[in-house]
């Protein structure tokens, strides 16, 4: 099998940048979002459309990162 | 890839089709997701697990030596095998596995430069059956620890007091200023924020181009150089939990050609949980944004 459909771009969650991956395997869309630069996971996403993929992993994505706090640097 | 200083270290996605089956051939995928190989993966290769297999899952460590030759062993791997690694993330724990294959002395590991993601972006044959590996016929035998490629907190302390090493924080931003405690989205694992004191911020993603290949020498020369990395000083690369930094330190002592180049393993986890130890905060001198 080969992915097919392939895209990726960055769009950004409450003030955080996230880089979304999406393809087609064998029928089901796969999307992977992940924090910019540390690239560390956020969710993996398996769906039966391209949309229903990408929305779920920002959902998931948000959920996440609305758990980061920021602390004061000075 | 032949401007590097190393460049036997690195194969292309192009070569790792044509070998993937050979018989002195292995490919390994190792992802910061581990289930990721399960969704498809280049045909023949099979997986490690970051987090159970290539680390001590009772002390804090990296595999004691008897666990790495059986991994070794059971994964088909003998000592004149060629190793190529690959994972996701631009081979972030590719570079982990990398690392500590080189501490017990194998001799012939390589990464697959891109990683899975150009593999993917390829659009190349991919399998969702795991490979078979079948064991090695005889057991594996790893050299002692070769422990001029790995920093521990004395040498880092003595290191950050003398200021005669270039120290290399490689995680984001804002981990570096103390902004935030641990990446985007994971728990933060530290009781303060900040980094080493005198430590320059590269970002370890600033090696690789958006294809998710290595940058030219000259483009890391001129990231490296920018922070005092000439290869005049001893580097040491740290950043959370040490496998940030083994990206780096692949990069600085196999492309780059830096000798003295050690991973800090024990990273921020460490120091910043570290009851007395100096942190710095916010941006320093050198900081890269």
């Amino acid at each position: 099998m080969k992915p097919e459909d392939y895209s990726e771009r960055t769009v950004e969650v409450d003030g955080w940048p996230v880089h979304l991956v999406t393809y087609r395997l064998e029928g089901k869309y796969h999307c992977k979002a992940d924090n910019v630069s540390p690239g560390a996971n956020l969710a993996r996403i398996v769906a039966d459309t391209r949309e229903e993929a990408e929305d779920k992993a920002l959902a998931r994505a948000k959920e996440l990162l609305g758990r980061t706090r920021r602390h004061p640097v000075q | 890839m032949t401007q590097y200083a190393h460049p036997e270290v690195l194969v292309n996605t192009s070569w790792t089709a044509e070998h993937a089956h050979d018989n002195n051939v292995r490919v390994v995928e190792v992802d910061v997701d581990t289930k990721a190989y399960d969704e498809g993966h280049v045909p023949g290769a099979i997986a490690w697990a970051w987090n159970t297999q290539l680390c001590d899952t009772t002390v804090r460590d990296i595999l004691p030596k008897s666990q790495f030759e059986k991994l070794m062993t059971d994964s088909g791997i003998a000592n004149d095998t060629t190793v190529v690694l690959y994972g996701d993330s631009n081979n972030w724990f590719a570079a982990w596995a990398f690392w500590q294959m080189k501490i017990y002395g194998h001799n012939d590991v390589r990464i697959m430069d891109g990683g899975r993601k150009k593999w993917l972006s390829e659009q190349r044959d991919m399998e969702t059956t795991s490979a078979q590996a079948h064991p090695a016929a005889a057991p594996y035998k790893a050299s002692d620890p070769d422990l001029s490629l790995r920093a521990f907190l004395p040498q880092v302390q003595a290191a950050s007091k003398a200021g005669n090493v270039v120290m290399i924080d490689v995680r984001s931003p804002q981990e570096f200023t103390g902004e935030i405690l641990a990446p985007p989205g994971l728990p933060e694992t530290c009781q303060r924020g900040g980094h080493i004191p005198g430590a320059h911020n590269v970002p370890w993603g600033k090696a690789c181009n958006d294809d998710g290949t290595f940058k030219s020498l000259d483009e890391l020369k001129q990231l490296y150089g920018g922070s005092g990395v000439t290869g005049a000083e001893p580097v040491i690369a740290y950043c959370r939990i040490g496998e940030r930094s083994s990206h780096t330190w692949f990069v600085l002592k196999y492309l780059l050609g830096i000798d003295k180049v050690t991973n800090y393993d024990g990273s921020w986890t460490e120091w910043g949980n570290l009851v007395g130890a100096p942190v710095e905060k916010g941006s320093a001198k050198g900081a890269q944004a």
